[in-house]
């Protein structure tokens, strides 16, 4: 589904501070099921996961999206794409502050000029799916730590994408809240999702809900 | 609904939460914006509607006023002037007019004395200005006595008072009977202020004003056109006075506003990047970013041409009004015709409306061009 090859990227290039961050990756990622990426710090986990989400461009090398190549196509192709195939759950959440776990939620369909009332009912039914139908009008600064994700998952389901990138799902959660993210994710490839997480929780990379862990270690590789 | 006309509803709806949330900023922004172009529309309604009002009023007079020089000063029109002019082509009608003035201890005041036919005011009676009955409280039947400058004293029954419609130019009036302001001045008989001349043909007037020059030459021939310059002008310069004495507190406020709009908090660039990696395009995010700009600055425009409008026209701009209608003992007190200016409300409009979207604009097409990863380095 998702194919890799000589991705190097860098950064601040041709200055003093030119940092690579990636050296060369080569990867094929399979359809409806769960990859993670595990590293320390600074390995690249989440350069790559930017560059296959279509956040950013690969400053060398080559990703295909069910069979096309995307890593040169202008910005407005690559957000269609980000909005349409992709959903981010990220580390810190980055909800915005002062709107409703509702309105949250719906933002990334915005730009699809659907119907609002459409966006709703799919919205409500996401928070039905997560249980958090009773805290959709809360404001999100209101909620706790596990109804932001669960928040935030929602936010990355409601243009229906056919991957969820996850960075660090579970670095803010304690046990109990990271074995319900798990859960949830199974969810996830039991509805033909795929999906790529980085992490070094070994309730996540362990869990059998993973299906393929991939290691990595200063911009490369590691026991693939 | 159209897709492309549901997009901008979720971007409005979205831009008015995002104002929301930023209530404090917002709020203040909208006052400092809304009291600048109360200034401005307050100047320029009151400068326009004052200008109408002249306009209008001075449409009943004369095309052409004549008067007679002597040393370079405004002298008395001698006997057989008047029969000279009507050998001119052109002229219409040509009236002699006696007028002056007359200080009034009482109120500390000058009046304008000025004769009508018998037919509008009869023989011991007067008829007064809004302003000056009213700072004198006179009203119909009393009686007045003003002592002349000879030192006689003349008492007058007030037969009405003149219309509050054009109290700009009759506040101080005094309008009493030809015989009644010869024998109160001592004016000598067959002699006249000045010559009130019609024209019928509005081409003509230049032409009869230069005949005039030529058939008396030691007259001076003043064209309503040329009075109703001279009257813009006096309220151009006064609205210029104005502005140069507000230039700082109306500069004060527009640094105020575009710092306001310009300045975009670390909360804004972290949403920027927020709605980038969920799938906003950059055109997205600037198109908000318009709407929001376009929001506020209609917003505090309407606010602030309907706040100068009600002050203007329903409070006699009463925080201009000193300056921009000038000094007198005797305030002309009328209500402005509400008159705007197309033109003038377009001129506001875009100087006010369009350097605060593109205020917004730029810091947010700066924002809005960086790479959505940020959002995962964060």
């Amino acid at each position: 589904m998702i194919e890799l090859s000589d991705i190097k990227k860098a950064f601040n290039q041709g200055r003093d501070n030119e940092y690579w961050a990636l050296h060369g990756i080569d990867l094929a990622i399979e359809p409806g099921r769960v990859t993670a990426f595990r590293g320390p710090s600074g390995s690249g986990k989440t350069t790559l996961l930017t560059i296959v989400g279509c956040l950013a461009r690969p400053t060398s090398g080559r990703v295909r999206f069910k069979g096309e190549d995307i890593s040169g196509l202008p910005e407005r192709f690559l957000t269609d794409i980000r909005r349409q195939s992709f959903g981010f759950v990220f580390q810190q959440f980055n909800l915005i502050k002062g709107l409703s776990a509702l309105e949250n939620v719906i933002l990334p369909a915005f730009p699809t000029g659907r119907p609002r009332a459409e966006l709703v009912e799919s919205a409500n039914r996401l928070f039905d799916q997560l249980q958090l139908g009773h805290r959709a009008a809360a404001r999100v600064e209101w909620l706790s730590g596990g109804e932001q994700q669960r928040v935030a998952i929602a936010r990355a389901l409601i243009n229906d994408p056919e991957v969820i990138i996850a960075d660090e799902p579970t670095a803010n959660l304690d046990t109990a809240l990271s074995k319900e993210f798990m859960a949830i994710l199974e969810s996830f490839t039991a509805a033909g999702k795929t999906v790529l997480l980085t992490s070094h929780d070994p309730l996540v990379v362990e869990s059998s809900a993973v299906h393929r862990v991939v290691g990595m270690r200063d911009g490369r590789l590691v026991d693939a | 609904m159209h897709p492309w006309l549901e997009k901008q509803r979720h971007l409005i709806d979205f831009t008015l939460a995002s104002l929301a949330r930023r209530k404090t900023k917002n709020l203040g922004l909208l006052a400092a914006y809304a009291t600048l172009v109360f200034v401005l529309a307050s100047l320029t309604l009151f400068s326009n509607a004052l200008r109408t009002e002249a306009a209008f009023v001075l449409a009943g007079s004369p095309e052409v006023i004549l008067q007679r020089m002597v040393a370079g000063r405004h002298d008395l029109i001698p006997p057989g002037y008047l029969e000279k002019i009507g050998r001119i082509r052109g002229v219409q009608k040509q009236q002699g007019r006696l007028w002056g003035y007359y200080y009034d201890p009482v109120l500390n005041a000058n009046y304008t004395f000025m004769a009508r036919p018998a037919s509008e005011v009869a023989d011991g009676t007067i008829m007064v200005g809004a302003a000056l009955a009213r700072e004198r409280g006179l009203a119909q039947h009393n009686t007045v006595s003003f002592r002349s400058y000879s030192g006689k004293l003349f008492t007058f029954e007030v037969a009405g008072v003149l219309s509050p419609d054009a109290e700009l130019l009759s506040a101080d009036l005094v309008l009493l009977s030809e015989a009644d302001f010869r024998s109160f001045f001592e004016y000598p008989a067959g002699h006249y202020t000045d010559i009130a001349l019609s024209v019928a043909n509005p081409q003509e007037v230049r032409n009869v004003a230069a005949k005039l020059a030529a058939a008396l030459p030691d007259s001076r021939p003043i064209l309503r056109e040329e009075v109703l310059r001279t009257y813009q002008s006096v309220f151009d310069w006064r609205e210029g006075i104005v502005l140069t004495v507000l230039a700082g507190a109306i500069l004060a406020f527009a640094i105020l506003a575009w710092e306001k709009a310009s300045g975009l908090s670390a909360e804004e660039k972290r949403e920027i990047g927020i709605l980038k990696a969920i799938g906003w395009e950059t055109g997205d995010v600037i198109r908000m970013k318009v709407w929001e700009g376009l929001l506020i600055s209609l917003t505090a425009f309407l606010l602030g041409f309907v706040a100068a409008y009600v002050h203007v026209f329903h409070f006699g701009a009463a925080v201009f009004e000193p300056v921009l209608k000038g000094w007198s003992v005797l305030y002309p007190k009328f209500a402005l015709v509400p008159a705007v200016d197309g033109l003038q409300v377009a001129t506001l409009f875009f100087f006010t409306v369009f350097p605060y979207t593109a205020a917004v604009l730029v810091p947010i097409w700066r924002a809005a061009i960086t790479d959505p990863d940020s959002v995962m380095r964060a």
